[in-house]
């Protein structure tokens, strides 16, 4: 089993807030891994850490071995690494196909632009979009925007993935298409990190699950013993001594 | 059909230049060349201005910083040193990049407002050097002695070849322009227009492919500086690096629709054909900038695409069409 990817001891401080401590997680090849926490934990923070938007003050970042602590995002996309923003960031004034083609011309297989524009067609199939091609990306609504992000990160062929909440404000016929979409891409033998609320998909779609709380890493684990962690329990549900005392009292 | 409707996005910019080089003999008016050269000039320029304007989303206010220097560089090999037109044309083309590489390294770190301040600040710093600065003659500037253009055949020789030269430059820019948008670093370069953090994200070297489209865009007006002043016969500070010509041209690309091939090209044609309107009329001619300013503010408020954006947006089909 090989590492994708290592983080060792990450520490990121804006100021006096400390965003993330001694973050520490190894993730092989080809799993699934869920990254929950309440908000303002610093999902998205390690997942800027890891693709180079921030550098932390401490610990490092291997990416396929390589140190890549100090890298830039664009690096890290020539290297397989590829990301979905959680406020989606489309290139308005481009149409839906050169959205997708930016991400396979610059990521790392680099393709040419003829290459590229038949891996949007594909890719924009694969999440289901193709109707929209033509379009300018700013007209599109919050779904389709979020898997044009989605067609945007998969043209690349990336490595690695990062998905920042890509089911949140979607309705639950679009959120099942959605999670079907990740099993997908897993089976494509690409590997993943995806920040999400829902807790039913998270727990149904990740290998393992690693949980933030004020960027301090409280649990690791596969779903199951995440479910029955005190710790994780304690940081979404509050103290659950308290809430037994409360029930005996009764 | 198909092939030809492909390629009209360059053709249809072509023949607007050729058109504008026939003119003059069309007419057989002097002064017909003289306004020829003037909108072909502001082609070049214009179209030069786009590639970082329109493509790259970078506001350059000073961008007639490259046209004074890239002029003076080459007046200056072609009057004092004696060295010929072409090569001249060439250096000025090179030193302007070259300026624009060194600038580009240094401040297009910075974004939106505080990128188009520095680069007013960079055209005045440049004046206020070459107006101490001995070697290009301070203040007073060079003056081409005239026996210069008998190495071109005479004074009118001389210029009726500027104006063919001019026509080749505005060429030169358009085709730049043109395979600029249809490539893939051009791709890039919207990219970074529409959001440079997400082009970053997806691998897009925002830092290199700012910094080249700023040199690809000084090239040109450097060339076309040197053109001018040999013409002129002369070239002073004030002449070089005025601030009003770098809005003029600001105008002109927002006028036509930036990021866009064609939009400079007819925004250049439409402001020059206005301005000499203006500057001749009475009421206008000592108000002429004011009304530029006025146009400028009704764009960005009603028309910020520009002409040809506009109708690309009304008329989809066009976008195939309209490169």
């Amino acid at each position: 089993m090989t590492l994708l990817l290592q983080v060792q001891g990450v520490t990121k401080r804006f100021g006096g807030l400390q965003a993330l401590t001694q973050v520490t997680f190894d993730l092989p090849k080809g799993q699934i891994l869920g990254l929950i926490g309440p908000n303002g934990a610093g999902k998205t923070t390690l997942f800027n850490t890891i693709n180079g938007v921030y550098h932390p003050e401490e610990g490092r970042i291997l990416f396929q071995g390589k140190d890549v602590t100090n890298k830039m995002p664009y690096h890290l996309a020539k290297m397989g690494m590829a990301r979905t923003h959680q406020i989606v960031r489309p290139l308005n004034e481009l149409t839906v196909r050169e959205n997708v083609m930016v991400g396979a011309c610059f990521g790392h297989e680099n393709q040419s632009l003829g290459k590229a524009a038949k891996i949007a067609d594909e890719v924009l199939e694969f999440v289901g979009i193709s109707s929209r091609t033509d379009q300018l990306a700013g007209s599109l609504n919050v779904a389709q925007k979020k898997r044009l992000e989605m067609a945007r990160s998969l043209a690349s062929h990336p490595h690695l993935l990062l998905l920042d909440e890509v089911l949140a404000g979607l309705n639950p016929s679009e959120i099942d298409g959605m999670i079907q979409m990740v099993l997908g891409i897993r089976k494509q033998g690409i590997t993943i990190i995806m920040i999400e609320h829902l807790m039913k998909a998270v727990m149904n779609v990740s290998d393992r699950i690693l949980v933030l709380d004020y960027g301090e890493q409280i649990a690791e684990g596969s779903p199951k013993e995440i479910a029955n962690h005190p710790k994780v329990i304690e940081a979404y549900l509050g103290d659950p001594k308290l809430a037994e005392q409360l029930m005996e009292d009764d | 059909m198909r092939n030809l409707q492909k390629y009209i996005g360059i053709i249809l910019p072509l023949l607007v230049v050729a058109a504008l080089m026939l003119y003059p003999t069309i007419t057989g008016k002097a002064a017909a060349r003289e306004t020829a050269f003037t909108i072909l000039k502001a082609i070049a320029l214009a179209s030069s201005l786009n590639i970082l304007l329109g493509y790259t989303g970078y506001v350059s206010f000073g961008h007639i910083v490259f046209f004074g220097f890239g002029g003076y560089v080459g007046f200056y090999l072609l009057s004092s040193q004696g060295m010929s037109l072409w090569v001249s044309i060439l250096a000025g083309g090179f030193s302007s990049g070259l300026l624009a590489f060194l600038l580009g390294k240094a401040i297009l770190r910075l974004r939106g407002a505080y990128f188009a301040l520095a680069t007013i600040g960079v055209n005045e710093a440049m004046r206020a050097f070459i107006n101490n600065f001995d070697l290009f003659g301070g203040p007073t500037g060079i003056t081409l002695n005239f026996k210069a253009y008998l190495a071109y055949g005479g004074a009118a020789k001389a210029l009726e070849m500027a104006f063919y030269v001019v026509g080749g430059l505005a060429i030169l820019a358009i085709l730049m322009s043109y395979i600029i948008r249809t490539s893939k670093f051009g791709l890039g370069l919207l990219a970074i227009r529409e959001n440079e953090d997400a082009a970053e994200v997806m691998g897009v070297f925002a830092p290199d492919a700012k910094t080249w489209a700023y040199v690809l865009s000084a090239i040109i007006p450097g060339m076309i500086g040197v053109l001018f002043f040999f013409k002129n016969g002369n070239v002073e500070p004030h002449d070089a690096f005025p601030l009003h010509a770098s809005i003029e041209l600001l105008v002109m690309v927002m006028l036509g629709g930036q990021g866009t091939v064609l939009g400079p090209i007819l925004g250049a044609f439409a402001y020059q054909g206005m301005r000499g309107y203006l500057v001749t009329s009475d009421f206008f001619k000592d108000i002429q900038l004011s009304v530029s300013g006025a146009l400028l503010l009704i764009i960005v408020l009603f028309i910020p695409a520009g002409a040809v954006g506009w109708l690309r947006q009304r008329f989809p089909i066009l976008r195939r069409v309209l490169a």
